[in-house]
Parts: C-alpha cells; sequence; structure tokens
C-alpha cells in the first residue's frame, strides 16, 4: 500500500469507527466521546502550533473562550440564531490570535510561554470582570430553543454526536492536509531550525503568526462548537486549566503527529473521569502525566509509534 | 473615614504585604538568577509552607507562641527538602531545560496542590498569631488650636504586622549577607555568573542548583508562615503570590536582589492603594497585562542570555 | 558587470571593530575567495552581507540596488544562497526534505522533485534522500549544504568554510564540484584551505583586521609579502 494510502485509511478508518460508535454506545459513553471530539479538535488546533511549529502556548484557553463565548454572548445578548453565533464565535477567535500572535511572538522561548500564559489569564479574569454579561465563573445556559442548527435540535444526543464528529472530521482532515502542504513542511523545518529556515528565504515570522492564526480559530472554532453543543458558557473554559489541557492531551498522544491530539484526548479524559470518581483531587492524574511524560516520554503515544514503528505516521 | 487616613491604612496594609511578597519573590528571583528556569510550582511551596505551619500548630498545641515558633523553623525546612527532591527527581534529569522545567513544574504545581487538597481538604484553616495587639494610628487635623492628632476609628495596625515587616526585612538582609559574604553565596554567585567556569573551578554545579531549588522554596514557606495568622490556609493560595511574584521579579530585574526588594515594595505598597480605587478584579487585569508587555517590550526580554 | 557591491561597510561591537569600511567589488560570475587570519571578520563581513547582522555603517548592493535596509530573508529571494560555517541541516528530516525545503519557495511538483534529485546527483549524494540528514558523515552534510544551496538556483553563492573537516577525497570531490560550476554562478568562498584557494580561487581578496589587506589572482596573493605577514605574524 503506499503512504498515503496508508494514511487515508488510518485517518478514514478512525473517524468511521468514531460515526460507527454513534448507533453502539451506551447513553454516557456516547456524551463522553461527543465531548472528546470537540475537544479532540481543540487539541488539533493546539497541536498545529506545538507540535508542528513548535511554539509552546500556555495561554490557548483564550481562544477556546473566545469561541465560547463570542457565539454564546450572540445568542445571550443579541437572539441571533446558531449559524451565524458559530460564525461570530471563529471570528472572535481569529481576531484574539492575530492580534496575540503580533504581540507574542516578538519574544521566544520561555517568555513566549509566560507572555501567553499572561494574556489567558487577562482574558478569564476579564470574563469574570464583566459578569453582568458573562455571569463569570456561574456562566450560563443556552437554551435548548437556541440551539436549533438549520433544523437541526442539537440538545438531541444522537445529532449532538454527529456534529461534534463532523467538527472533529473537518478539524483531522485540515491537518492532514496541512502537514503535506509546503506551509506545513516549513513549519516542521521551522520548529527544527528557524535560522536555518529564514536564511533559505522565507519569512519565518509571518510562517510563525499564520500559524498561531490557523491554531487560534480552530481552538475558537472547538470552544464555540462546544458551547453550542452542550448548552453552556462559563469562565471556567477561561481559566488556566483549559490551557494547560490541551498541552497535556497533545503531549500523551504525541506532539507533532495528526492523530496524537485524539488519541491524548481520550486517554486523559477517562484517566480524569475515573479519578474524579475517587477523589475530588483529580487533576492529581494531570500533574504527574505532565511530570512522567516531561521526563520519559515526551515524544508521547503517537511519537513513539512513529520512532518505534509506523514511521510513515504523519 | 476621610481619604487621608484611609490611605495610610492601605499603606499599612500595603507594607505587610510588600514585606511577605518581597520574601517570595526573592525566593523566585533567586532561582531565576542562578538557575536560569521558571518555577510555576513556586506559590505551591508558599501554600505548603502555610499549611505545614498549621499542622504544625495544630501538632505543638499549647500557647499560640509555641506552634508558630516551631512552625517558623519547620515548615521552611520540610518544604526546602521537598523542593531539593523535586530538583533531583524531575529537573535534573531533564538537564534544567528552561521549557521542560515549566512543563515539569506545571505538573510539579498540579501534584503538590491536589495532594494538599486530598489530606488537609478545600477548607481555609486559621493560625494563631503569636501575639497580636491592636495598635492605634494618629492622623492629624486641622482644629481651632491649629493642627492636632487624633485617633481615627478604624485607623489602626498590630503589633505582630509591625513584627512581621521587621522579621521579613531580617531574614532579606540575612539572604544578602548570605549572598555578598559566605562561601555559600560565592558559589551562588559563580554559578550564577558562567555556569561553564565554575563546573570548570570544580564547583559542585548540580548540588549548587538542588541548594538554591530549596532555599528559594524554603523562603516562600517562610513568607507564608509570617502571613498565615493574618490571612487563612488554603489550598489554593498559591496562585495570587506566584502571580505577584513574577510581576515583582519581571520588573525588578533578573537576578537582582535589590531590585526584586524595590519593585516588592512598589508593588506590594500600590496593590494595596490601588484596591482602594479599584476592584480587585480590574487590578489583577492590570497587573498581568503589565507583566505581559513588559516581556513584550523589553528588547531581550528577561531571558536575554537563553532566549532566541 | 557588479553583482555585489560594499560601501564603507563597518560593523563594531562595543569598543570592538571586527570590520572597518570595507569596499568591496564582485563582478558577476567571478569565483573570489575571501581569505584571512583567525578574527580576520570575514565571517561578520559575509553576514553582514547576508543580513544576518545589521552593519553599523556602511551599504551593501546587489544587481545595483540598495539591499542594506532588507531583512536576510529577501535578500536570499533576491538571489543569495549562504552555506553555513557551523553546519546547520536539518538533523531529524529527510535528506531529500531538507533539498526540497530551500527549493521549494521555487518550484513544486514534479519540477521540484527533479530539481532535488539533480541536487542530489551534482554533489554526489544521489540516493542518500530517505536516510535522516543526521545521520550523514560530516562531509556529506556539508556536501548537502551545497546541494542546498545549489537547488536554489542563486547569483550568488556564499560557501562559508566549506571544506572544514572534509577528507582529501571529499575535498578533491569539492573541488571538480566548484570547477564545474565556472561561469554559471557567482562564488563568494571564505575559506582557510590554501591549496582549495589556489585551485578554484579566480581572484582572492585577503581581510586582516577587519579591513582589505590585498586583492589579487592567487598568485599575486601568495608572493605578497603583507599577506605573508599577516599570516605568519611578524610585524
Amino acid at each position: 500500500m503506499s503512504k498515503t494510502a496508508r494514511i487515508l485509511a488510518l485517518h478514514g478508518g478512525l473517524l468511521a469507527v468514531l460515526l460507527a460508535l454513534q448507533f453502539v454506545l451506551p447513553a454516557y459513553h456516547h456524551g463522553n466521546l461527543a465531548r472528546i471530539m470537540v475537544l479532540a479538535a481543540y487539541a488539533i488546533g493546539y497541536n498545529i502550533l506545538f507540535g508542528y511549529t513548535g511554539l509552546l502556548s500556555l495561554g490557548h484557553a483564550l481562544f477556546f473562550a473566545a469561541g465560547m463565548y463570542g457565539m454564546a454572548l450572540m445568542i445571550r445578548l443579541f437572539g441571533a440564531a446558531p449559524a451565524p453565533a458559530l460564525l461570530t464565535g471563529v471570528v472572535a477567535g481569529a481576531l484574539v490570535s492575530a492580534a496575540l500572535a503580533l504581540l507574542a511572538l516578538r519574544t521566544t522561548g520561555v517568555a513566549f510561554m509566560i507572555v501567553t500564559l499572561m494574556f489567558a489569564q487577562a482574558g478569564y479574569l476579564t470574563v469574570l470582570y464583566f459578569a453582568d454579561f458573562t455571569r463569570g465563573d456561574e456562566g450560563f445556559v443556552i437554551k435548548a430553543a437556541d440551539r436549533v442548527l438549520w433544523g437541526i435540535d442539537l440538545g438531541d444526543p444522537a445529532n449532538r454526536y454527529f456534529a461534534a464528529w463532523a467538527l472533529f472530521s473537518i478539524c483531522l482532515g485540515f491537518c492532514l492536509w496541512l502537514v503535506r502542504a509546503p506551509f506545513g513542511k516549513t513549519l516542521v523545518a521551522i520548529r527544527e531550525n528557524e535560522d536555518r529556515v529564514r536564511m533559505l528565504g522565507y519569512d519565518t515570522y509571518l510562517h510563525k503568526w499564520a500559524a498561531m492564526v490557523v491554531s487560534g480559530t480552530i481552538s475558537a472554532a472547538a470552544g464555540a462548537v462546544y458551547g453550542l453543543l452542550f448548552g453552556y458558557a462559563g469562565a471556567s473554559f477561561a481559566a488556566v486549566e483549559y490551557s494547560i489541557l490541551p498541552l497535556l492531551w497533545v503531549l500523551l498522544g504525541g506532539a507533532g503527529t495528526v492523530s496524537g491530539p485524539f488519541i491524548g484526548t481520550l486517554l486523559m479524559f477517562y484517566l480524569i473521569d475515573i479519578a474524579s470518581g475517587l477523589t475530588e483531587a483529580y487533576m492529581l492524574i494531570a500533574g504527574l502525566a505532565l511530570v512522567g511524560l516531561t521526563l520519559f516520554a515526551p515524544q508521547g503515544l503517537g511519537g513513539e509509534l512513529r520512532r518505534r514503528l509506523w514511521k510513515w505516521l504523519p | 473615614m476621610e481619604l487621608g487616613p484611609y490611605i495610610l491604612l492601605a499603606t499599612l496594609e500595603g507594607a505587610v504585604t510588600a514585606a511577605v511578597l518581597a520574601l517570595t519573590a526573592v525566593g523566585l528571583s533567586l532561582v531565576f538568577g542562578v538557575m536560569r528556569v521558571v518555577n510555576i510550582a513556586h506559590g505551591e511551596f508558599f501554600m505548603l509552607g502555610a499549611v505545614i505551619a498549621w499542622h504544625v500548630a495544630q501538632a505543638v498545641g499549647g500557647p499560640p507562641a509555641a506552634g508558630f515558633i516551631a512552625a517558623l523553623v519547620i515548615a521552611p525546612l520540610v518544604v526546602g527538602a521537598i523542593a531539593a527532591l523535586a530538583d533531583v527527581t524531575i529537573l535534573r534529569p531533564i538537564g534544567h531545560d528552561p521549557e521542560r522545567t515549566i512543563v515539569a513544574t506545571i505538573g510539579l504545581l498540579y501534584i503538590i496542590q491536589q495532594l494538599v487538597l486530598m489530606t488537609y481538604g478545600p477548607e481555609a484553616r486559621p493560625v494563631l498569631a503569636p501575639f497580636n495587639q491592636r495598635i492605634a494610628i494618629p492622623w492629624v487635623e486641622w482644629g481651632e488650636a491649629g493642627l492636632r492628632l487624633y485617633f481615627p476609628w478604624g485607623l489602626s495596625t498590630t503589633s505582630y504586622k509591625i513584627a512581621v515587616i521587621g522579621a521579613a526585612a531580617l531574614v532579606l538582609g540575612g539572604v544578602w549577607a548570605m549572598m555578598a559574604h559566605s562561601r555559600i553565596g560565592l558559589l551562588m554567585r559563580a554559578t550564577q555568573a558562567d555556569r561553564e567556569m565554575a563546573l570548570a573551578f570544580g564547583i559542585p554545579v548540580e548540588r549548587v542548583y538542588a541548594m538554591v531549588f530549596a532555599i528559594g522554596a524554603a523562603l516562600a514557606a517562610l513568607a507564608a508562615v509570617l502571613i498565615v495568622p493574618i490571612s487563612q490556609a488554603h489550598y489554593l493560595m498559591g496562585a495570587d503570590p506566584l502571580l505577584l511574584s513574577f510581576i515583582v521579579v519581571i520588573i525588578g530585574g533578573l537576578g537582582s536582589l535589590p531590585g526584586t526588594v524595590l519593585a516588592a515594595l512598589f508593588i506590594g505598597l500600590s496593590d494595596g492603594i490601588i484596591s482602594v480605587f479599584f476592584s480587585p478584579t480590574l487590578a489583577k487585569i492590570l497587573a498581568t497585562l503589565l507583566v505581559a508587555l513588559v516581556l513584550v517590550l523589553r528588547p531581550r526580554g528577561l531571558f536575554g542570555r537563553q532566549g532566541a | 558587470m557588479t553583482l555585489l557591491e560594499t560601501r564603507g561597510l563597518a560593523r563594531h561591537f562595543g569598543g570592538l571593530e571586527a570590520v572597518k569600511s570595507v569596499d568591496f567589488d564582485l563582478p558577476e560570475g567571478e569565483h573570489r575567495a575571501l581569505i584571512g587570519p583567525n578574527g580576520a571578520g570575514k565571517t561578520t563581513f559575509v553576514e553582514m552581507i547576508c543580513g544576518r547582522i545589521a552593519p553599523s555603517a556602511g551599504r551593501v548592493f546587489l544587481d545595483g540596488a540598495d539591499i542594506t535596509a532588507l531583512p536576510a530573508h529577501r535578500r536570499i529571494r533576491r538571489g543569495i544562497a549562504y552555506t553555513f560555517q557551523i553546519t546547520s541541516v536539518f538533523a531529524q528530516l529527510p535528506v531529500r526534505e531538507n533539498v526540497a525545503l530551500a527549493a521549494r519557495r521555487r518550484l513544486k511538483g514534479q519540477a521540484l522533485e527533479a530539481a532535488v534529485q539533480a541536487a542530489l546527483r551534482q554533489v554526489g549524494l544521489a540516493g542518500t534522500g530517505d536516510e535522516l540528514a543526521g545521520t550523514l558523515s560530516h562531509g556529506h552534510q556539508r556536501l548537502l549544504e551545497i546541494a542546498m544551496g545549489l537547488v536554489q538556483r542563486p547569483r550568488l553563492l556564499i560557501l562559508d568554510e566549506p571544506t572544514q573537516g572534509l577528507s582529501d577525497g571529499e575535498i578533491d570531490h569539492f573541488k571538480r564540484l566548484v570547477r564545474g560550476l565556472k561561469g554559471e554562478i557567482t562564488i563568494l568562498l571564505i575559506e582557510h584551505n590554501m591549496n582549495v584557494v589556489m585551485e578554484l580561487a579566480e581572484r582572492v581578496t585577503v581581510l586582516e583586521s577587519g579591513a582589505i589587506l590585498a586583492e589579487g589572482t592567487p598568485d599575486q596573493i601568495h608572493r605578497n609579502p603583507a599577506v605573508q605577514a599577516a599570516y605568519l605574524g611578524t610585524g
């Protein structure tokens, strides 16, 4: 089988399996998997900047929340329909990431991490500050009646699952295309040796800026869809935890692989799910995973798989 | 209360904040300066100090002073030991790589925080101050007979708060003396100045790192023990000190102890006064943006030596 | 016609004047060697031409146009290719991808693939396409650097100590490669290996303490007493 065929088979197969599960999963896991797919889309967005371009952001919750609140506030404050609301969320994410990239990309390495962390914190605090509109930490529910997209009730579990699957498929497909396109290959090269890429005639600043905008926009799309599908927007999605989680998911699943984000999100979701049944302190799992991965497996599961077995894994 | 006394009160409160903040920030600054890494778990070491203080006070019993003194000694030692252990088991194997250290210390943050949640619980618990007399403070006003002193109601401080300021100043003086005059301080400064040369001269750099990491954590823990009779011990109390220490270190300058202390004074005092006029949330927003913008606009940033 | 010019190009670092007001002309098609003792300022000079560091004073002209204010990547796009003094390939990427990155600015699809293969063949690395660049021997990595330079079809190719660390056989191969490019590409070659300089350079510029000490044919330079003194260190 040619390399391209293998790649399509693997990723197409994953999508097919996920679609099929729609019909066999019990209600609890059905709902979980819908969440996981949307969060995996977020992770894919994050991975484009972290895994492929090599920029470690600690502030992606800003984009996720921009999408979520862009969408949710359009409905709550202006009574918009779901489709324009979603679009607003995506556009909000694009604008916020474009602006943040202009500032943050003036720094590198550790300073970049701190700057993104700080801006995301400022964003979270701003959501709290304008609690009159956002209801702060408490958040607000998006009524079922407002979640009917083109005649389809998104509150219905089957529709919701399919919508989550659709988002995930689009993001997965996009990422697959991106990493094989010239732009994506330049990003990888920038990750490996930015100086050299510059001296080959590429405007590396522009590439990094674009990568951040793409990453932020996908993250915002995930945030907007998440809010719409599960009918809730709250400040917790803008908090630092939602910046650390995609990092964790991508590290676990394999940074710089297309399917890694999904694997990491799936595993971590269930690990935390199980842990929170045992203790209030379920984020301990996240802490242990972060330390363990940094020490022993920085490549993550997908990365190890690619290194040892499937060298063709994108 | 009128504006004058109100500001004086805010300044006094701010001085206490500044004192504790200076200790915490110096701990972070030492680690930045000598090891060139950012410890995101620094706030959790602070929190650990407060929680351990509570445990010690419970265990020791008797008059509050006894438990407090014991905590003042034990908490920094225990937290320092934990930090040294973390450095040896986690940071040393990754070669103190700056980016990986940030990720690892985020993990450490969650581990410490959640373990405390599991053992100590989500409640906030008080620790009694060893002594706590109210001290009224006079203010001036124009009367018929000219200037006269009076004691506005509410304008007061406590003997304990004054003691905190004094203790912090004492410890900071001790740290400065250690850095400037002791052999250990010399080793630390040599390692900070040029790690390669230090290695070439046979300085056990890795052990210096473990010690510096321990001292940094111990200072934060000590600061927390000092503040815990005024606030309370809670498993989430590390977040604000972390942010504030960051601001102080970034504004005060990398590895510069005088700069850190001055910045802590500035931030601590203004935090108190700003809270008079602005909501705390808005103040925090401005503070976070300030940190970000300083890093963005300073030409080589904070980490000039290894950045870019 | 002159491809590359510098006028009064200078660079100081604090008190140290690394390059002192250099006027330099390189005609199109020439193979020029830039030599000088260690610390003469050769790499600093060349980095100012490429745009990796900004000059303290002076101007750089490419094809008559003032490129002094252009960032590095724009100068590369105008036709300068630069190989690093310390090998800087993408170690974790396959050899083929290294060359493809260099060529992708110009080409795509079939043409890209063909150009990559041609460049690898030209430097003698045909067949190594799938290997990771980091696993190549030092000498082969230097050849890869040159392939990356050639595939860009530059007007000016700057080679910074290309034969450093190469075995004799590899150096011979390199000499043949460069000789084959005579008349096709303008080359500025920084070299310490006098043998290579003598055989490949049409003209030689000698830099010493940041200023041009002498310029001429290899023979003229070889016989120049000032140059000999500079290298041997006698006053």
